[in-house]
């Protein structure tokens, strides 16, 4: 038998966590108990975080929207802050699981998970968020795309949790999508994704753009190339081409039993050509 | 020691902390319309509602039902008084049941998903289910089920006019 802890406070967990230093903590456990069925990791005990409400909800702080960790998928999808601020991110969250796997994953719990698939992701690079680590007596803030360094690996430390996100706010861009091409509607783990931030003069002409692929490489895929190429010119089928050229440079897709590497890094170039459809 | 309410009922459960719900419920509590499936998030035939939110009880462990109202299918008829809950009845009626499996796990879904939405349309509806996997019947009749259980749920007419009927 493990024990189980389910601290209501942070001052709960720290007592508590110093007392067990090799405790696993997780959130939603969408990730963590799929993990450990699987054999893949066997902690000696846990600690849940659902219960501590410094972990939760989204505020307003300047430029940035600070998402708690604990808040949940389905909770973000209906946060007026996030649903006016961050679209890009609401999009991304409507594709992600299933209705009960929002109810009860986590948008730390996706950042931790720090699976190339993960639809907050290409969301929260395009939008240049933070993450905030705390521990007992300190807290951090790194860019996300530091903190996450490849396939399962963040930066996180022993004895430190994800505390919360810090989005910046998408108010300058006018034009937000997220795509994500799984096998399936629900349920899918992605394929290929796109997470596309955009600002359009009143003419038409990009001035300001963010991509970021998911599913193409260890972490998220940023491509300054594919992005220069747009910025001064309309969103025509031949500069998102010229743009896509670059992009299926920039991945580095693998072959896994959802697809395989050429499909993908065809695909990634594809999905900017949908920007022509929602400009 | 854990406490929480089960289909209305005050519970305090010795149990191991770390016991998977879906065990505490069918195994240690007899309650075995709460089905397995594939333990890993992906059939939703675990469904339970938690604080009236559908969760998966493959992946909740005991302790985290503390202070919490749950609901497992044989608790939804009581939401209602006597006899079967509305959606319940609307699968039988409509045939949206074959070998039984996924259906506690879809009724649960469908009570959510009219609890939010007392009208949804078609497109609403699958979404909603969209966790739950039925290898049996196609999905057709509990669709059209969950549609005739909303429309029976928001006391409108018995017959639901056609063109609202049209796939
Ligand atoms: C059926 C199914 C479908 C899914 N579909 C998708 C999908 O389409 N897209 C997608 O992106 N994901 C999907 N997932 C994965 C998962 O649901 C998400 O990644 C979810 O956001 C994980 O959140 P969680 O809170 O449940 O994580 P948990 O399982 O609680 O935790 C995940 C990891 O992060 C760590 N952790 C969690 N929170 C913290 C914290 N605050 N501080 C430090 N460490 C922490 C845990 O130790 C663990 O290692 C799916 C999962 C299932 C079971
Ligand atoms: S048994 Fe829980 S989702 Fe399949
Ligand atoms: S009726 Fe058999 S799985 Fe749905």
């Amino acid at each position: 038998m493990k024990n189980v802890f389910l601290p209501h406070s942070l001052a709960d967990l720290w007592r508590h966590w110093e007392n067990e230093p090799a405790a696993a903590v997780y959130a939603g456990g969408t990730d963590l108990f799929v993990k450990m069925r699987s054999g893949a990791i066997n902690p000696p005990s846990l600690i849940c975080l659902e219960r501590i409400e410094e972990l939760k909800g989204a505020e307003e702080k300047g430029d940035f929207i600070r998402i708690g960790s604990c808040a949940t998928h389905a909770h973000l999808l209906e946060n007026s802050l996030v649903r006016k601020h961050l679209p890009v991110l609401v999009q991304a969250i409507k594709v992600l699981g299933s209705p009960a796997v929002r109810n009860m994953g986590t948008i730390g719990g996706n950042l931790c998970a720090a699976s190339p698939a993960g639809d907050t992701l290409p969301p929260l690079y395009a939008l240049d968020a933070e993450v905030e680590l705390r521990r007992q007596d300190d807290s951090r803030r790194l860019a996300v795309k530091d903190f996450l360094v490849g396939p399962g690996q963040t930066l996180i430390g022993q004895g430190e949790i994800l505390a919360a996100v810090w989005a910046r706010k998408a108010d300058g861009y006018n034009l937000h999508h997220y795509e994500k091409v799984g096998q399936r509607k629900a349920l899918a783990i992605s394929v290929v994704s796109l997470a596309s931030l955009v600002r359009l003069s009143s003419a038409g002409v990009v001035e300001n753009v963010r991509l970021a692929w998911g599913s193409v490489g260890p972490t998220i895929v940023m491509c300054p190339e594919a992005e220069k190429a747009l910025i001064g010119k309309r969103l025509t089928l031949e500069t998102l081409r010229k743009a896509a050229v670059y992009a299926r440079q920039a991945v580095s897709p693998i072959s896994d039993l959802r697809a395989d590497a050429g499909y993908r890094r065809t695909l990634a170039g594809n999905l900017l050509l949908r920007l022509l459809a929602c400009s | 020691m854990v406490r929480f309410v089960l289909n209305g009922k005050d519970m305090q459960i010795d149990a191991p902390p770390d016991r998977r719900v879906v065990d505490l419920l069918r195994e240690d509590l007899g309650l075995t319309g709460t089905k397995e499936g594939c333990g890993a998030g992906e059939c939703g035939a675990c469904t339970v509602l938690v604080d009236g939110e559908t969760r998966l009880s493959c992946l909740m462990l005991a302790v985290q039902l503390e202070g919490r109202q749950v609901t497992t299918i044989e608790g939804l008829q009581r939401e209602t008084g006597a006899g079967l809950h509305p959606v319940q009845e609307a699968f039988v009626e409509y045939g949206a049941v074959q070998c039984g499996f996924c259906t506690p796990g879809m009724a649960l879904s469908a009570v959510r998903i009219i609890r939010r939405n007392p009208d949804p349309t078609r497109a609403e509806i699958r979404e909603g289910l969209s966790g739950n996997l039925c290898r049996c019947t196609g999905y057709v009749k509990i669709v059209e089920a969950v549609e005739a259980a909303a429309w029976k749920m928001s006391n409108k007419p018995p017959e639901k006019p056609a063109k609202d009927a049209a796939p």
